[in-house]
């Protein structure tokens, strides 16, 4: 098994017509994803690498009832928008590949969608992959395999050298969640923790965590109090960040005391994670783990 | 994007919120006839954003129009923790009973916006929610449905007003809300908020932080968006680059946020110092590429470069020829590392190989060369 989206999830791509939505359209249905039609205002009618084009989310779900997850491109000023279509129209997922949207856009389309029952992955995110499977989201293919080890990453290129790394050492991986790099997010550390419990295809977790904020503390805490069953290894970025300075990701900050590595790397090694120092440890980590 | 005092303190104002009266001035001669106007007690305050400015001697109380002219020439031109005095702002002087907090951020953990009040305010925050975490109240308001009057209600009862005040704490609640609303604000902040011998509450300090994301709805703040970046570093922001200053001689230059904060990390424990974190961000063309190497390049106390790419969306090829043309157009060779992996790594590497610059393929070998070439410090 895999968690939030397999071989029979079926995707609406919003903002299929631009620059960014119409390539990696192209190469998510070279992986294999099924993706059933696209979405931009006004350009109805049009056909993008065979996928059908509409004017609204609701068009594309009368002609496609089967669409239950949509993937977003659309650029920042006009994202919320396309978010809020998508939690209305009742999708299940929404993942937001899109960078740069406004905190407080994002405060209210995050709540909304729990209201709605609607699980948002990012904004500012790689999206989604369950290897041999689906993948929603832009992180290349052939670095991820399929095994039993989910991935939940606040970064995207760090997460490909991390897979990459576990593919070469024969670690595959059940679903990988790169869930973003904003303050604000609509998935959390321990929302993935939670899908990855309930999953029985996925034998281990790795995290995959940076500087700000205090979302790697409060999985910790969670993993101690919920006595979370399946082994964790993590690796920290930003350890040696200046505080006060954000690093290339919105949420990368160490800001007002708060969110800097040191911490993150002491809560979760006092909750039995085992955390390494190098991206390249953690094949070697896993290994130990996975023995007991 | 932190906003000056005077800039925080006019969206106050404009907004309702008591402040004292008070003029922004960039010479002396303006604050003289600032005080003249104003008159009586004054306080002089320099506008730089740095924090804990009144310790470094950057807030002065004076007791009349001639002083705080002294005090506003001695300051305007000077540095107050290495950031140079362009303005000063000259304020009515407030005889202050007692000092009290609030504030509105975006709590990052909840995702949504959470009011702060503590009778207890004129201290760091920080430091009180260290020492005193009982005496600051944290009340979550729905982002979808916005502040209610209970929320204010119940902010300005933990400020332990009498009846008459607590109406005017509550009204200012609701202001502090709407300017940070109004302004997608990150922080929105009075501190101190103070209550005169008369009964008055008045913002006597204002710090507002901007989301860099929003800035382009308020065109009045975002013409200024450089204003707190070293001149790499604004430099960087023009290319769309994220870009960090280091205090070491190793420069970092790779595609994504979380692999440049993990290359800078591997390069320290494995005893190097990074001279700075250059993330080019996914997808860069050869042209941008370019651009970003030049810039580390022409950086004096870079030496050793240590370009670390996982291609994904970014093409190993584009890179190759980025780094070739910058080397070629800035005249100026210094060590390179190169580690390329990913979208047409081959050809990227074939590039690189003809003009003489070695490949290497894992992170870990190429963050000890790099160490290495660098010197370990």
């Amino acid at each position: 098994m895999t968690v939030l989206i397999n071989s029979e999830t079926r995707v609406v791509v919003q903002g299929i017509t631009g620059r960014e939505g119409s390539f990696h359209t192209k190469t998510m249905l070279n992986y294999g994803t099924k993706i059933v039609a696209g979405v931009t205002p006004g350009k109805g009618g049009s056909i993008v690498e065979g996928v059908p084009v509409y004017d609204s989310v609701k068009e594309a779900l009368r002609r496609h009832p089967e669409i239950d997850t949509s993937i977003v491109f659309v650029p920042a000023r006009y994202a919320s928008e396309a978010v809020y279509e998508a939690i209305e129209a009742g999708l299940n997922l929404v993942v937001i590949i899109t960078e740069g949207i406004p905190v407080h856009e994002s405060m209210k389309f995050t709540r909304y969608a729990k209201l709605n029952n609607t699980v948002i992955v990012g904004p500012n995110c790689p999206g989604v992959i369950s290897p041999g499977e689906s993948k929603v989201g832009i992180m290349p293919g052939q670095v991820f395999s399929k095994g039993r080890v989910g991935i939940v990453s606040r970064s995207g290129t760090l997460t490909y050298e991390i897979a990459y790394a576990m593919t070469k050492a024969g670690i595959g991986q059940s679903t990988s969640i790169g869930i973003g790099g904003d303050p604000v997010l609509g998935t959390t550390f321990i929302d993935a923790l939670e899908m990855f419990r309930e999953d029985d295809g996925t034998d281990a977790v790795v995290l995959i965590g940076e500087i700000g904020g205090d979302m790697e503390e409060r999985a910790a805490r969670y993993i101690i109090e919920e006595r979370y069953e399946k082994p964790v290894v993590a690796y920290i970025a930003g350890r040696t960040a200046p505080p006060g300075k954000r690093m290339g990701h919105a949420g990368a900050i160490i800001s007002m005391g708060v969110g800097d590595a040191a911490s993150k790397i002491k809560m979760l090694r006092e909750a039995g994670v085992d955390v390494a120092e190098l991206p390249s440890q953690i094949p070697g980590l896993l290994k130990k783990v996975l023995k007991k | 994007m932190k906003l000056y005092e005077y800039e925080a303190r006019n969206l106050f104002r404009e907004q309702g919120i008591p402040v004292p009266e008070f003029r922004v001035v960039s010479t002396a001669e303006e604050a003289l006839k600032a005080a003249e106007e104003i008159g009586g007690r004054l306080v002089v305050k320099a506008q730089v954003l740095v924090a804990g400015r009144g310790k470094a001697g950057g807030v002065k109380l004076a007791e009349n129009p001639e002083e705080a002219y002294r005090y506003a020439k001695q300051m305007l031109g000077s540095e107050i923790k290495g950031e140079l005095v362009k303005k000063v702002l000259i304020s009515k002087a407030v005889d202050i009973d007692r000092e009290l907090y609030l504030s509105i951020i975006v709590d990052r953990s909840i995702g949504a916006p959470v009011i702060l009040s503590s009778p207890e305010g004129g201290v760091d925050i920080e430091e009180l929610a260290r020492s005193k975490p009982e005496k600051i109240l944290k009340i979550f308001v729905d982002p979808v449905v916005g502040i209610r009057e209970y929320h204010a209600r119940e902010a300005a009862r933990f400020l332990d007003l009498d009846e008459q005040t607590l109406k005017k704490a509550q009204q200012i609640v609701i202001d502090l809300y709407k300017v940070f609303e109004k302004y997608s604000c990150e922080l929105a902040e009075i501190n101190p908020l103070a209550l005169t011998p008369e009964g008055s509450l008045v913002a006597i300090d204002a710090k507002i932080i901007l989301d860099d994301n929003a800035l382009y709805k308020y065109p009045e703040f975002s013409g200024e968006y450089v204003r707190d970046l070293s001149y790499y570093e604004a430099e960087a922001k023009k290319m769309n680059f994220s870009y960090v200053e280091l205090d070491g001689n190793i420069g970092i230059l790779c595609n994504g946020a979380g692999l440049t904060m993990a290359t800078m990390d591997s390069v320290y424990i494995l005893g190097g110092k990074p001279a700075n974190f250059l993330d080019i961000g996914g997808g860069a063309r050869a042209d941008l590429v370019e651009r970003a190497v030049s810039l580390l390049l022409k950086h004096p106390r870079t030496e050793v470069l240590f370009i670390n790419i996982l291609g994904g969306i970014t093409r190993c090829d584009e890179v190759a020829r980025g780094i070739v043309e910058a080397i070629k157009k800035t005249g100026v060779a210094k060590k390179m590392v190169v580690r390329l992996k990913g979208t047409n790594e081959e050809e990227g590497r074939r590039i690189l190989e003809e003009n003489g610059i070695y490949v290497l393929e894992e992170m870990d070998e190429a963050a000890r060369k790099a160490v290495q070439l660098g010197g370990a410090i």
